[in-house]
């Protein structure tokens, strides 16, 4: 068997990790592990190694759609298929067709509900003048996943979907910190 | 100022407490994040690089936590200061690898360091002792607001902040706690944890992935996971697992106690006799050896010894911590034999393990007629 990132030496390290319920293997050669810092306990996650190697299959087929380069920055799909990173921030917008599938693969959702620059979010309440997503914004983003995850069963999703609204309409402007 | 004057020497470092650090012995929150308009720094040339390096350095090292900092090139330092940082969980590895055009700038007490041009822009990290997840959260949510006042983040209102990898573009933020678990490693029940756990779409990180034994029984557990859920979900689902872990590994503890003294006590005795009078050994070895120390002093075996000897031990006795005390180059063979010379000094004044008089003599049968 081949290592898997550079398929010339002979594959000796073999990992193997349930991520989501999904058995993801690799097969790396000495030299591979080391450079890949496999053989390191505190900073080894299959999955970030899986980023750039077992969910080639992923990128790859998020590669091959919308546009061959990237008009910012001239960052090109062959190059985001080697390295599982993109160029520069315009990249997303670049290639945002294939990257949705990839995106949804790898996340809860597919829209960011989290914190925004000049929200001050989760300490201040005072967010009003400042131009990044109000509360509400937020909250419309939440309804429009909850209205899809509805849609495609996804009843789990959903149901966190609905509590984390919950949350967002208390009165302390949704700041859940303990 | 060189960084072994600024950094805290390793008998104070193992001092520091916080909740719960018997099986928790840090929390993490790290936020990525990258300038707008600037092309991620693997992607960019090295005056590009360099720019945004200055520019960024700049603004982390005038907001008011960064007083006092610690603020470097990573060319500035040597292969020896990259690794202790390393050692020190301070840096990663990728950003240890780095040299012209990436940065660090690490905060007085320690626990807040950002790493400039690592895949990100900024990778910045606040680390606290124990379990204090939220703190953490508190604290580096306080910083990156700071920040964003200095400079232009890129983001999207659909994707939220825009990282290099796509697997941390949306909150960029991974949240992670360090827990020692050798109650659940010793009774084979870690492998049911971890699956428990990647179940719920968090990673378990250690050397030998599922269901073996990380060295020292440490294991980092952590958010995959990072669009389409806010920071306070992730921070708050996190907490919770990591307190029910908490509770596993107690149960644990408490079961092996009940049902296998003897094997816990023999595991325990025979770390302590191996590193109380080894001559020569591997940093692995005395990992987890120094677990099953670490395991003796939080059962009460070690009476009048401190926890913090242990943690101490664990982190001077790292390959490059133990190299940064001499000024010769160490070979791996001559390391491991100064390792042991430090702990049978160390373990000189700590006596046997004492056996708790109730667990003695478990077999209190009658004699056979």
């Amino acid at each position: 068997m081949l290592c898997m990132v550079c398929k010339q030496q002979e594959a000796t390290v073999h990992l193997t990790q349930v991520v989501e319920g999904k058995i993801k293997k690799l097969d790396l050669c000495e030299a591979c592990s080391k450079a890949k810092g496999v053989d390191d306990p505190t900073g080894f996650s299959l999955a970030d190694l899986l980023m750039g190697l077992g969910a080639s299959q992923e990128i790859a087929q998020a590669a091959s759609s919308g546009e061959s380069s990237c008009p910012t920055c001239g960052f090109t799909q062959a190059d985001f298929k080697k390295s599982g990173r993109l160029g520069c921030p315009d990249c997303y917008r670049a290639f945002s067709d294939g990257l949705e599938a990839l995106l949804k693969t790898m996340h809860k959702g597919h829209q960011h509900v989290g914190k925004a620059p000049g929200s001050l979010a989760g300490q201040t309440q005072t967010q009003s003048r400042t131009p990044g997503r109000s509360p509400e914004d937020r909250l419309q983003a939440l309804q429009r996943s909850l209205e899809e995850a509805i849609k495609v069963e996804n009843y789990e999703e959903a149901a966190r979907i609905r509590d984390e609204i919950k949350a967002l309409k208390v009165p302390n402007g949704g700041a859940v910190t303990a | 100022m060189h960084l072994l004057e600024f950094l805290r020497p390793p008998q104070e470092a193992a001092k520091q407490s916080g909740p719960q650090d018997k099986i928790v012995l840090s929390s993490r929150v790290r936020l990525a994040r990258n300038l707008s308009g600037s092309p991620f720094p693997g992607w960019a040339k090295k005056p590009e690089r360099i720019r945004a390096c200055e520019a960024i350095r700049t603004a982390v090292q005038e907001l008011p936590e960064m007083q006092g900092a610690f603020a470097e090139s990573m060319d500035a330092l040597s292969g020896l200061d990259k690794q202790i940082l390393v050692e020190r969980h301070l840096v990663s590895r990728e950003h240890a690898a780095k040299g012209t055009g990436s940065g660090l700038v690490l905060s007085k007490d320690e626990s807040l360091c950002v790493m400039i041009n690592e895949e990100d822009h900024l990778r910045m990290q606040s680390l606290k002792p124990g379990l204090q997840l939220h703190e953490a959260w508190q604290t580096i949510d306080t910083l990156d607001t700071r920040l964003e006042n200095r400079l232009t983040y890129a983001f999207s209102p659909e994707l939220g902040y825009l990282t290099a990898c796509p697997t941390n573009v949306g909150t960029g933020m991974r949240v992670s706690a360090m827990l020692h678990l050798p109650g659940l490693v010793l009774a084979e029940q870690i492998n049911q944890v971890v699956q428990a756990v990647n179940k719920l779409g968090l990673a378990v990180r250690g050397l030998y992935g599922e269901g073996t034994e990380a060295l020292g029984n440490i294991f980092q557990i952590s958010n995959q996971m990072t669009l389409g859920e806010t920071e306070t979900v992730i921070v708050e689902r996190l907490s919770k697992v990591v307190a029910q872990i908490i509770e596993h590994e107690e149960n644990a503890r408490g079961t092996l106690l009940e049902k296998k003294p003897k094997v816990v006590f023999n595991h325990i005795g025979r770390a302590y006799g191996i590193l109380a009078n080894a001559h020569s050994i591997s940093s692995k070895e005395a990992m987890n050896l120094l677990s099953l120390l670490r395991i003796g002093l939080d059962l009460g075996l070690f009476p009048g010894t401190a926890r913090s000897l242990v943690d101490e031990l664990t982190i001077l006795t790292q390959p490059a911590h133990l190299q940064a005390r001499y000024s010769e180059k160490l070979s791996a063979e001559e390391r491991d034999i100064r390792r042991a010379d430090m702990m049978r000094e160390a373990l000189r004044t700590v006596n046997r393990p004492v056996i708790p008089p109730d667990t003695a003599e478990p077999l209190d049968k009658p004699p056979p007629a």
